[in-house]
């Protein structure tokens, strides 16, 4: 399996008697746009927590550019280029859309801990997170609290955090959710120019969203995958429709 | 990037910041000024109660602001500050007598440093331990750790002295300056400039990629993590250096007294930390400052008045946490864009309406506290109620109706004029929206 941005062998997960993820091998190449569609309670955030480390897996094997990953606290798996967002909002409230920006770039800029250099002479800091801000339109909310952001101003920036630090896996859980027909083509037209050249891993209920970003569909149901492949062959199995689709159709 | 874009959000902080600066200069000209105010020029010496109130002051604006280090800007609730600030108390009185006997020879004007090691060398040790958690973990071992060490502070005469505490003297006769540090007023200007030290070294540690990072784990620690930072890493840290200006805080309070006992390393200090960074706010950087001078004023100044004061300073915590848990700067804070849009006029008739009713809520409740301290503490001391020469006699009605009286008309006053202030202030807040809204 080298060469796989993102790979899983057999990954379980049990909380408590209950085994939600059963069993879920997935590869995921170098560039590829992957999307993760499933019904309700599916295990679809649950392997994103798997993944991104917020969860320890129960048995099986993460890989992320061929290095293990499943051992690693999330800091450490974010340090080596993965990075992703969250289905309910997850920014810093109470500090300003361009503090959130800065934050999200900090670590990847090697600053670390350093309590001795001030940012506001952190020229190149300071204008790259500029620069994200207009690239997220959100320029003229600089100064803005995060937490006063309207809901789709907070969905793009989350997305920006996602992406500042420049990692190269992009894990989106449910990047459109809650949002109007044109709140969600101006998301998907952020995600596509920010993840431009980058890996990228999708939880979407939006199947619109879906076949138009993706390349690749997997579908989980009950902790499982039961197809997986371009989004044209998956939509036309027996197997998904019965499951997930032909509820939608109905 | 347009220049418009760029210009119109980063102009309004940087004007805001001048006035800012001009604002902490204002502070350090009234520190340096201020003891002038109380010279005696009949008699060519200085206010001794005063000095000593405003040394107090400066030490506790340093130890409530590093406090405020781990509650306002990392989210942390400790109770153990206490212990950072008298440990480098207990050094710095070791460190007088090792220095007037030389074998700890240095001067006078570094000693603050030898305490901000101390603190910081505890920190580090109880904050491995204390870090590892956050939120209700962190603050139940923060409180195992103050009992600790008070505990440890009766227990090991030998460094602390047990009740009676350690004692050394100042004339160590070693100095930059070749200051004697007899007069308390030479102290005090030690410790004005320890305090802006501090200060300025707390108000760069909040600009800084640390700084930034507590904020951040303290909104959303789980973000922190994802963005490649260890919310562990940056607590300890924090951590570490609040407990480095405790320890200046406390160094600075040996060499003011010359004595340390175990209060200042047990409970009630740390307790009055939290008081003084809440009651100034601490959400903004210099909050714990009004919090710490305005609680010092307290301490010092109405404790000669009435037995009461601490019924006060309570009362004055609960008031603050229940009706403006932003504090008294996050009052001054709520004026800012009123203020800039040249509508703060319009609050001056509606203040008024509320101080007056406030006034007499706040007359009633002072008189009916001290009305029961006299019966009680007072008649044990043989004290007599006097007002104005006029000694009051409190085993009549009359003094306790009127109090009862304001108390009540007060209260009831004061809660119909606050429904007409909010509604004024409501209109002139939403007032401004729109006008930003339209630009």
């Amino acid at each position: 399996m080298s060469g796989q941005a993102v790979s899983l062998c057999d990954v379980r997960k049990n909380f408590g008697a209950t085994e939600i993820i059963r069993g879920v091998t997935l590869n995921i190449a170098q560039g590829e746009r992957h999307a993760i569609i499933g019904p309700n309670g599916a295990g679809k955030t649950t392997l994103f927590n798997l993944i991104s480390g917020r969860f320890p897996i129960t048995s099986g094997e993460i890989a992320l550019n061929d290095t293990r990953i499943d051992t690693m606290p999330p800091h450490q798996i974010n340090r080596m280029g993965l990075s992703r967002s969250f289905q309910i909002t997850s920014i810093f409230h109470k500090l300003t859309v361009f503090e959130n920006l800065r934050c999200g770039l900090l670590w990847s800029m090697g600053y670390r801990y350093s309590f001795w250099s001030p940012l506001w002479r952190q020229k190149a800091l300071n204008e790259k997170a500029e620069f994200l801000m207009e690239d997220l339109n959100l320029a003229s909310r600089a100064n803005t609290p995060a937490g006063l952001l309207s809901y789709a101003e907070q969905r793009a920036l989350e997305i920006g955090m996602t992406i500042a630090g420049g990692a190269s896996v992009i894990l989106l859980d449910e990047p459109t959710a809650g949002m109007s027909n044109t709140e969600t083509d101006y998301a998907m037209d952020l995600i596509r120019r920010v993840t431009q050249g980058k890996t990228l891993l999708m939880v979407e209920h939006d199947m619109k969203v879906v076949f138009d970003l993706a390349d690749t569909v997997t579908v989980l149901v009950y902790g499982q995958v039961i197809a997986s492949g371009p989004p044209v062959t998956v939509r036309a199995s027996r197997a998904v429709q019965e499951a997930y689709l032909g509820a939608l159709e109905e | 990037m347009s220049d418009a874009a760029r210009s119109i959000p980063m102009a309004t902080p940087r004007r805001a910041g001048s006035a800012m600066t001009w604002l902490w200069v204002l502070g350090l000209v009234l520190a340096i000024a201020l003891p002038w105010c109380f010279y005696d020029f009949a008699k060519a010496r200085h206010s001794g109660f005063m000095i000593s109130m405003f040394s107090q002051a400066g030490m506790m604006i340093i130890f409530a602001l590093s406090y405020n280090m781990l509650m306002g800007q990392a989210g942390l609730l400790s109770f153990c500050h206490a212990v950072f600030f008298g440990f480098g108390g207990y050094v710095v009185i070791h460190a007088l007598t090792g220095a007037s006997n030389g074998s700890f020879p240095i001067p006078m004007e570094l000693m603050p440093l030898a305490g901000g090691l101390a603190g910081l060398i505890l920190a580090i040790i109880f904050g491995y331990m204390a870090t590892k958690q956050r939120a209700t973990a962190f603050a139940m071992i923060t409180l195992g750790i103050g009992e600790l060490m008070a505990t440890a502070a009766l227990m090991f005469q030998h460094f602390f002295g047990g009740e009676g505490g350690i004692t050394s003297d100042r004339m160590i006769d070693r100095s930059l300056f070749g200051l004697s540090y007899a007069q308390s007023i030479e102290v005090y200007y030690l410790i004005v400039f320890w305090t802006m030290v501090s200060v300025i070294g707390m108000y760069f540690l909040t600009q800084t990629p640390l700084g930034r990072m507590a904020n951040a784990c303290r909104d959303n620690f789980e973000r922190a993590q994802f963005v490649g930072y260890d919310p562990k890493i940056v607590r300890f840290i924090q951590f570490a250096l609040s407990g480095l200006f405790a320890g200046m805080g406390g160094a600075l309070y040996a060499i003011a007294y010359e004595i340390v006992t175990f209060d200042s390393m047990a409970g009630p200090l740390s307790a009055n930390a939290l008081l003084m960074a809440y009651i100034g706010g601490t959400t903004v950087f210099g909050g714990p400052i009004l919090g710490a001078v305005l609680i010092t004023v307290l301490q010092s100044g109405v404790s000669l008045l009435s037995n009461s004061w601490l019924v006060y300073v309570g009362v004055l915590f609960i008031t603050m946490v229940t009706f403006v848990p932003e504090g008294l700067a996050g009052i001054i804070m709520a004026h800012g864009p009123i203020r800039k849009a040249g509508k703060l006029g319009k609050l001056a008739v509606p203040y008024v309406r509320i101080l007056v009713p406030g006034f007499i809520l706040v007359l009633g409740f002072v008189a009916l506290v001290e009305l029961v301290s006299f019966q009680t503490i007072g008649a044990a001391q043989g004290k007599k109620l006097v007002l104005f020469g006029n000694p009051i006699d409190i085993a009549s009605n009359i003094p306790w109706a009127v109090a009862i009286g304001g108390l009540i008309i007060g209260g009831i006053w004061l809660r119909f004029e606050s429904i007409v202030f909010g509604r004024v202030w409501d209109e002139i807040t939403a007032e401004l929206k729109r006008a930003e809204a339209r630009t």
